[in-house]
């Protein structure tokens, strides 16, 4: 409600002067008419609006009976004006507290405009770095450019959020301690996060000249690679296949970010520190999805058996050839299985 | 009370008297009307029409409420290119559809040990920051859609999704096999499709000619993950 403070002053007043001072706040340019929509309450129902004013003014007659009535105890009189005064300021504190909050997320939803310039790409631009992206250049004598954008990292992330549910959900992975979307998205988030922000305060202290924009988009693109070689290893169960894309894909990925790197740094100890500390976590990534979040023999024998047989018994059975997920000679998968199952119980 | 109910009652008496003035001593009589002609100025029209709908019965808001979700149910199940979606948003449709997709993928296990199924908070977190994270990118982008009417869109085109899972839900009851796997897969992917091709014709008409892949990219994902969701429910 408009300024509380001055109908409270009025009310150890008296009657008369009292509603006048009332008046002149609620109607402002002089006109008769209470104009609810200058009033800053969003009860939104008029009703509610009068009741309140019903209530206020209620109120206001009973602190100036009050006050009428117990003039000669100035003391006491003035605790109780005080507090209703008291109420009120707090109330009006309060709402311009929310009303401050407000128009501080307002203004945070005009900031995404800063992030505007990061996403004017066009779609031929995104195919072209994303190829790159797979391709080691040979010249790390003077700086290479990298494409300060957003959206093809962002969009990378995103799809490796999906292949990796995809390849949570073929594994039937049990996530204890959280939601299975929950792990994938802090995963792939945290990877691209952290490791930008971890690489971009190694380059700060080796001298690099890259910024944290530049980083994070480095290695969004990076995971191109991963997204690819896991799509084909989810699918394809095989392990051998797996050590070879990891090594060819994920190499050829990691050797183009190092020499964009390398490109970038000064100094032969700078250098190694920087490069071998990124080629290092992006390589062990691509390992760790593959194997923390798909478990192929467990999966296997699970679907098989079921899970109500101890682990004693299990044993490696061909897989029939109607198995829903097998998109694949089952010769192949029933080696595999077979194989991995005879190294892990040798174990 | 009678005082104080005199003047809130009649705001727009248009008397030159300051209001409230001289209130305490009004006493109501016989020959003092107290009810008459409101005359409101043209800034609270809005307000009329606002409290005409607040007078209607329960009933009937509730039916008009859904007679405009259930048209836009039959604009998303026959997309042609309008801009009913767009003109009129609400945002009860996606709302409704979001808690039976949630609903139905729900599993009943209480037991932390197939505990990897999405449960109700998790579909409807999926649901609702996969939509505002879509419509950040495509306002990004440089798309004049508004925020909510985004919202509104890839919240409706869920529904052949929703379609989709309770035909599987259905199938399911049948005997697990191949054959099952198969139907569902089938039509699983229809719907996918159907979802992708309805939000499109919605949607493409507000990003610039030559970006409609970068916008249609982050919608194909995130029916992808809903449909996987679907596809690998399997009943307790």
């Amino acid at each position: 409600m408009a300024t509380p403070a001055a109908p409270a002053g009025g009310a150890r007043n008296g009657a008369g002067p009292e509603w006048g001072g009332f008046e002149e706040n609620i109607q402002g340019g002089g006109s008769a008419v209470i104009d609810m929509e200058n009033m800053d309450d969003t009860s939104g129902s008029s009703f509610e609006d009068m009741g309140e004013l019903h209530q206020r003014l209620r109120e206001e007659e009973v602190d100036a009976d009050a006050a009428a009535a117990e003039e000669e105890d100035g003391e006491f009189l003035g605790m109780k004006g005080f507090k209703g005064q008291l109420s009120r300021q707090v109330a009006d504190q309060m709402w311009q507290a929310g009303k401050r909050q407000a128009s501080r997320a307002f203004s945070l939803y005009a900031n995404i405009d800063i992030l505007r310039p990061y996403f004017d790409v066009e779609p031929a631009q995104v195919r072209s770095r994303l190829l790159e992206s797979m391709i080691p250049i040979k010249m790390v004598n003077f700086p290479q450019k990298i494409a300060g954008e957003l959206y093809g990292p962002l969009m990378l992330v995103f799809t490796l959020v999906a292949i990796l549910l995809h390849g949570m959900k073929t594994s039937d992975t049990i996530i204890r301690e959280g939601t299975l979307m929950g792990t994938a998205i802090g995963t792939c988030f945290g990877y691209w996060l952290g490791v930008s922000s971890f690489i971009y305060f190694l380059a700060y202290l080796c001298n690099a000249q890259i910024t944290m924009l530049q980083m994070l988009a480095l290695l969004g693109y990076g995971l191109f690679g991963h997204c690819i070689v896991l799509f084909v290893t989810y699918n394809i169960h095989l392990h051998a296949l797996f050590y070879l894309f990891w090594l060819l894909v994920g190499g050829l990925s990691t050797l183009r970010m190092v020499a964009v790197l390398v490109s970038r740094t000064v100094g032969p100890t700078q250098r190694l520190l920087l490069c071998g500390t990124l080629a290092t976590l992006h390589m062990l990534f691509l390992l760790y999805l593959h194997f923390a979040y798909h478990k192929v023999v467990e999966g296997i024998l699970d679907t098989l058996e079921g899970p109500n047989i101890p682990p004693m018994q299990r044993v490696p059975r061909d897989i029939p050839a109607v198995l829903p997920a097998a998109r694949l000679p089952t010769t192949a998968l029933n080696a595999t299985a077979k194989a991995v199952a005879v190294t892990l119980q040798s174990h | 009370m009678a005082e104080a109910a005199e003047s809130p009652g009649d705001p727009g008496t248009a008397t030159p008297r300051p209001l409230f003035a001289g209130l305490s001593d009004i006493s109501i009589s016989q020959d003092i009307p107290v009810e008459g002609e409101i005359t409101i100025p043209m800034r609270s029209r809005i307000r009329e029409f606002d409290s005409s709908t607040l007078n209607e019965s329960v009933q009937n808001t509730i039916m008009r409420d859904l007679k405009a979700v259930g048209k836009k149910f039959m604009h998303v199940l026959y997309p042609r290119k309008s801009n009913t979606l767009l003109r009129d948003w609400d945002l009860w449709g996606p709302l409704i559809l979001c808690v039976t997709l949630a609903l139905m993928l729900q599993r009943g296990s209480v037991d932390s040990e197939k505990d990897g199924g999405p449960q109700f908070a998790e579909v409807f977190v999926i649901v609702w920051f996969g939509a505002v994270t879509i419509t950040l990118n495509s306002k990004l982008l440089g798309g004049n859609i508004s925020f909510f009417q985004s919202l509104c869109v890839l919240g409706y085109c869920i529904l052949p999704l929703t379609v989709a899972m309770l035909v599987c839900r259905l199938v399911l009851l049948a005997e697990p096999g191949p054959i099952n796997f198969m139907v569902r897969l089938f039509v699983v992917i229809v719907m996918f499709a159907w979802s992708i091709v309805a939000s499109t014709a919605f949607l493409a008409d507000s990003q610039p000619p030559n970006r409609k892949a970068l916008a249609v990219y982050p919608v194909f994902l995130f029916y992808f993950v809903i449909s996987w969701m679907i596809l690998t429910f399997t009943p307790q």
